[in-house]
């Protein structure tokens, strides 16, 4: 028993489905005229989306500053650089699926990645499957470089490195004190993601390697506004070292409740110190923070775009407001369309297989650091540097080769 | 008569030379073919009404939607996975409202059974030929390249321990939210769904907050599109043709009459537990395996965003089930039709405010809207109605069942 | 289990986790008294609660970034957010009132993702604190530590339920909202203009959210989606002390807040939200049983 409005429900449907479809398919190729196109699912909403706004201001500022240079020469002729963006409002569901979407719909070419590891995880299976390369500039996680991907190239240093090089210092501090590094006792707050949750992968590994004792090992809430109990048990046990990981709101929160609580231990790390601008919020509570970095505006780095890394901040903090301490995931986002530019050049063409033999061939030099990739995709010439908040600065403590300061230990 | 005929043969052939066309040319071309396709269909519909049986429309109905389904992978090659999403979409909306619609029981919770059959197939699947925990203590350091055997033999045990555990986890909790009425109902199933998100991500032994990487299809990018297309298409399809049988049965009468009122429908002898728990269960069922798919289609699985998202899909289905009419077959088919256009409209046109937009569209709905676009038909064209959508009539049939009982 | 054997062997922690349970209980406290209001007067399920709160945060956050501290925030907020609340009651919740339970449910879901979302517009993602630049005050050899704001804070929730109670009391407007809770047809009957009592119980709601968003804001830390976890917190409290139960609010407020510190303390803080919501269904399931035992007494 079906009736006449069912067909015509069933015919408007349609219709509006056709119309839809139609209405969503802006028919953009990888190269058009003289641009070229590259693609990206970023989080310009939900819970990632500061880090997604600086990654995507990264990628602007790179387009810009390459354009105005002369764009990208590719077979004699110059090219214009733009990026199309999609919002994958901080979820890996809808990550995966707009990934498809630039690369099936808008016909991408040339992948850029999301922020966070959760979305890259989510999307490098989908420009594997299609055989489209990306460079990332914001998924550290390790598991993306052992399952075998050919198409993923990560600028940055993989995420089991952040914290790690804390634990190192804290035995190094040990030594000097005349204790051994198997009497440090370590308290561990990491937030419950795919992120956090190897950055802690990476310190548990170091700490086993010392012999140094996990005192505390909390895991926080995503929601996270309180974490007063976990600082509480932090007071009661008295670690030597305090290791935080919770993305920018972690970070504030851990922040300010360290300072009410007068949480005295002589050394914190956290990581997304600047992104969480933790220093002009919460000002002398937070000297002595360590704060691992994937760059900094005083390592010596330079190339023939930016300059030196202090010449790209400066460019930053003129171009964009709000900036006092330019956060490290806007530059290596800017790194990963530099990368893009060289590749397309030495590959000459826009033959895929090529670009991504010239892909994995690079080997450049960057404001951000030097890039070289492994056979699994991520970026083995650039070491992490740990900075220490010291007197409202950040300065850079270890390894001693980047260091222009010595760390302050106990912190006050 | 023999006029119509021959215009509905013309029509078929034009269909074929079009689906032909659209897998000569995959591109611009094919999606002007799939055009042309959907247009022909229209009009061969229209004909079809005005001159076929009852049963023979219905029969031309499914078989326009059977092969419209079928096609469109084919004559939309760029856009396989959003219309993936639409069938999900569909059967998101058609098991909510089995409970929602059909009994009155409005859960807030139901994303629960796609999350835990997510996991249930995740850890089969891995389980399998690895060991989970090590797997993914790993943080997915080790790698899971299976042959189209281990994946679809995985799959297949995956898809079967999925909905076996969205039943027992149904039963179960059935037991413990039954007892709440109105909106403790709701508001108990919403607690369950964040607390079941927020304990596997507390669970290490599938990887906790970290999430599991699913194993890796075997086959090419296309070829793995194609196959979870049809994998959710086939679902959908199954779960729409179950409800139409289920709903012509005894059973949907009894559910209306608990939804009409659950004291009454109990003391005319019908065991309103029993029925509560099987429609329930039927829906964590379909739900279950739908939740396997979808992760394997996702291929990363994460508590809080992947499997328990409970205020994304979670709320979608009971929007999508509201927005075209709670209580019948079609109108949580339409819901999802129109809600998954214009989401996927607004997420391509207004960047950023998507998110405003939806939630003017969830208040607008319920507010203003409130007897979706199916109720607001049965408002403007009564006449339609009299002897028109057979769930209306079989809500009705209930409700003069139950009346005349209770007289 | 080594967490416990902390406490046993620290008695100072129990006093710690105990005063900051008890601090920020209070204004969980408000929050859900706000939220019983509304559901005993209108039968609106407000589940934008949370989302109210933290607006009233960021009223708070944009005065401190305009150089005003944040206490003044508080009239200010209460009047913001009364107003707001009467423009939601007069578009969207009037529509609703009558309408069967779930609609308000959805109706106020959807309200709650857009204050969120015009929030995370306007303010960011980040989360955001007001400072209000009081001490923090150390006790018991340092053993204890508690920032002024908290017990300042604690008093001001505390103060604002009383000015609310007194209202309720002895206002003529107070005294038609109870009546209309009572009874609604009645209270028409009577001649009060339900509708008008409706509006104004929402507006209240609002600015009461409002007021405890402020203090929110200088105790805690704001972000445009920590709202549901208030909403969540609102709704256990209700449900556990009942409707029209000052003094069970209250009691149920101060002891979930408790209830957080020493749970998250214990099992780890990964399962602070769970606990949370663990405990509204517990609840649920007593009511339920409670309620059967009641039907059988009725049978």
């Amino acid at each position: 028993m079906t009736n006449i409005l069912l067909n015509k429900t069933v015919g408007i449907v349609a219709g509006v489905a056709a119309i839809g479809m139609l209405a969503s398919a802006p028919a953009m190729a990888k190269v058009e005229g003289d641009t070229i196109t590259l693609g990206s699912a970023i989080s310009f909403t939900g819970k990632y989306s500061t880090n997604g706004i600086h990654a995507s201001n990264g990628y602007n500022l790179a387009v810009r500053m390459i354009n105005a240079a002369g764009g990208v020469k590719v077979g004699g002729k110059s090219y214009k650089l733009a990026v199309k963006y999609y919002d994958d409002e901080s979820t890996p569901a809808r990550g995966a699926q707009l990934a498809e979407r630039l690369i099936k719909q808008d016909g991408i070419k040339f992948m850029l990645g999301p922020y966070s590891s959760g979305l890259t995880k989510a999307i490098a299976p989908v420009t594997e499957k299609f055989k489209i390369p990306m460079v990332e500039a914001e998924g550290a996680s390790r598991s993306l470089f052992t399952q075998g991907y050919k198409y993923i190239f990560a600028v940055l240093s993989t995420s089991e490195q952040y914290l790690a090089s804390s634990i190192a210092l804290a035995a190094e501090i040990a030594k000097k004190n005349g204790k051994k590094p198997g009497d440090v006792k370590v308290a561990m707050a990491f937030e419950n993601d795919p992120f956090s949750l190897d950055v802690r992968a990476g310190v548990v590994d170091d700490i086993k390697k010392h012999g140094m004792k996990i005192v505390i090992d909390d895991k926080l809430p995503r929601d996270l506004s309180d974490m007063s109990s976990t600082l509480t048990k932090v007071r009661a046990v008295k670690p030597d070292l305090l290791v935080i990981s919770g993305h920018s709101k972690g970070a504030a929160t851990a922040a300010r409740q360290i300072k009410e609580m007068k949480i005295k231990v002589p050394l914190i790390a956290m990581t997304h110190c600047e992104a969480a601008k933790v220093i002009s919020k919460f000002g002398d509570s937070t000297n002595g923070f360590l704060c691992p970095t994937q760059w900094s505006e005083t390592m010596s780095y330079k190339d023939n775009l930016f300059g030196t890394a202090g010449e790209f901040d400066a460019k930053v903090k003129s171009t964009y407001e709000g900036y006092r301490n330019v956060p490290y995931q806007l530059a290596q986002a800017a790194a990963a369309v530099m990368v893009w530019k060289d590749a397309l050049e030495r590959a000459n063409s826009f033959d895929i297989a090529k670009v991504r033999q010239a892909l994995s061939d690079t080997d450049m030099k960057t404001f951000y650091g030097n890039i070289k990739f492994s056979a699994a995709g991520n970026n083995i010439a650039k070491p992490m540097a740990l900075r220490q908040i010291q007197k409202g600065k950040l300065n850079v403590v270890f390894p001693a080769r980047w260091a222009t300061n010595e760390v302050d230990w106990p912190r006050k | 008569m023999r006029l119509s005929q021959n215009s509905i043969a013309l029509y078929v052939v034009v269909i074929a030379l079009g689906f032909l066309a659209s897998l000569l040319f995959p591109n611009e071309l094919a999606q002007i073919s799939g055009l042309v396709i959907v247009v022909v269909l229209i009009q061969t519909w229209i004909l079809a009404n005005k001159y076929m049986s009852v049963g023979q429309r219905a029969f031309v109905l499914y078989a326009v939607v059977i092969i419209c389904g079928i096609a469109a992978p084919f004559a939309f090659p760029n856009y396989v996975t959003q219309i993936a999403i639409l069938w999900l979409m569909i059967l998101f909306a058609l098991t909510w409202d089995m409970m929602g619609g059909q009994m009155g029981y409005n859960s807030l919770g139901n994303i629960i059974f796609f999350g835990v059959g997510m996991y249930a197939s995740a850890i089969v699947q891995i389980g399998l030929y690895y060991d989970v925990a090590q797997y993914t203590s790993h943080a997915g350091a080790v790698k899971v390249q299976y042959d189209w055997f281990q994946y679809v033999f995985g799959m297949g045990l995956g898809l079967i321990a999925a909905a076996i555990s969205a039943v027992v986890v149904a039963v179960v909790l059935g037991r413990v939210v039954f007892g709440l009425r109105g909106p403790y109902f709701a508001i108990g199933t919403l607690g369950a769904a964040i607390a079941a998100g927020e304990l596997v991500g507390a669970w290490d032994y599938v990887g906790g907050g970290g999430g599991i990487t699913m194993p890796t299809f075997p086959g090419s990018g296309d070829e793995r599109s194609l196959f979870f297309y049809f994998a959710l298409f086939g679902l959908a399809l199954f779960t729409f043709a179950f409800l139409k049988w289920l709903y012509s049965r005894r059973y949907a009468l009894a559910v209306n009459a608990i939804r009409d009122d659950e004291d009454k429908a109990e003391a005319m002898g019908i065991h309103t537990l029993r029925y509560k728990t099987v429609a329930w269960a039927m829906s964590a069922f379909l739900l279950g395996m739908s939740g396997a798919v979808f992760g394997n289609m996702s291929g990363f699985v994460e508590p809080l965003e992947v499997a328990f998202p409970t205020i994304t899909f979670g709320i979608f289905m009971v929007l999508m089930a509201l927005l075209g009419g709670k209580g019948t077959l079609w109108g949580p088919v339409l819901g999802a039709v129109v809600f998954h256009i214009i989401k996927e409209l607004t997420w391509t046109y207004f960047l950023g405010w998507q998110w405003v937009a939806l939630g003017m569209l969830i208040i607008i709905n319920v507010a203003y809207f409130q007897q979706g676009i199916l109720g607001w038909a049965q408002e403007k064209w009564p006449d339609f109605f009299g002897l028109t959508v057979d769930e209306s009539d079989t809500r009705e049939a209930a409700a003069d069942a139950s009346g005349e009982a209770s007289k | 289990m080594d967490n416990i054997s902390l406490l046993t062997m620290a008695p100072v922690l129990n006093v710690q986790l105990l005063v900051d349970g008890l601090l920020i209980g209070a204004i969980f406290a408000l929050v859900a008294y706000g939220l019983a209001l509304v559901w005993g007067v209108t039968n609106v399920k407000n589940l934008a609660q949370g989302d109210f709160v933290m607006m009233g945060g960021y009223i708070a956050y944009a005065m401190t970034l305009a150089g005003i501290h944040p206490f003044l925030a508080l009239p200010v907020a209460i009047v913001l957010m009364f107003a707001f609340g009467w423009l939601i009651y007069k578009t969207v919740i009037y529509r609703v009132v009558d309408k069967d339970l779930f609609t308000s449910l959805l109706a106020t879901f959807g309200i709650a993702i857009v204050v969120q979302q015009l929030l995370n517009l306007i303010f960011g993602p980040e989360v955001k604190i007001a400072e209000s630049g009081f001490g923090i005050g150390e006790y018991l050899d340092g053993g204890l530590t508690v920032s002024n704001i908290k017990v300042i804070a604690f008093f001001l929730a505390l103060a604002l339920a009383l000015v609310v109670v007194l209202f309720m009391k002895k206002s003529r407007m107070g005294q038609a909202i109870r009546a209309t809770s009572q009874n609604a047809r009645a209270a028409r009957i009577m001649g009060i203009d339900t509708d008008k009592v409706y509006a104004i119980t929402f507006a209240l709601n609002a600015a009461i959210c409002g007021a405890a968003g402020v203090l929110i804001s200088m105790i805690w830390v704001i972000q445009p989606y920590f709202g549901t976890s208030y909403s969540i917190r609102a709704f256990v409290i209700v449900t556990a002390a009942g409707l029209g139960n000052l003094p069970g609010v209250i009691m149920a407020g101060l002891g979930l807040g408790a209830l957080e510190q020493f749970g998250s303390f214990i099992l780890g803080a990964e399962f602070q939200q769970a606990i949370v919501v663990g405990l509204l269904l517990v609840i649920l399931v007593i009511r339920q049983i409670q309620q059967s035992r009641h039907r059988q007494v009725v049978k």
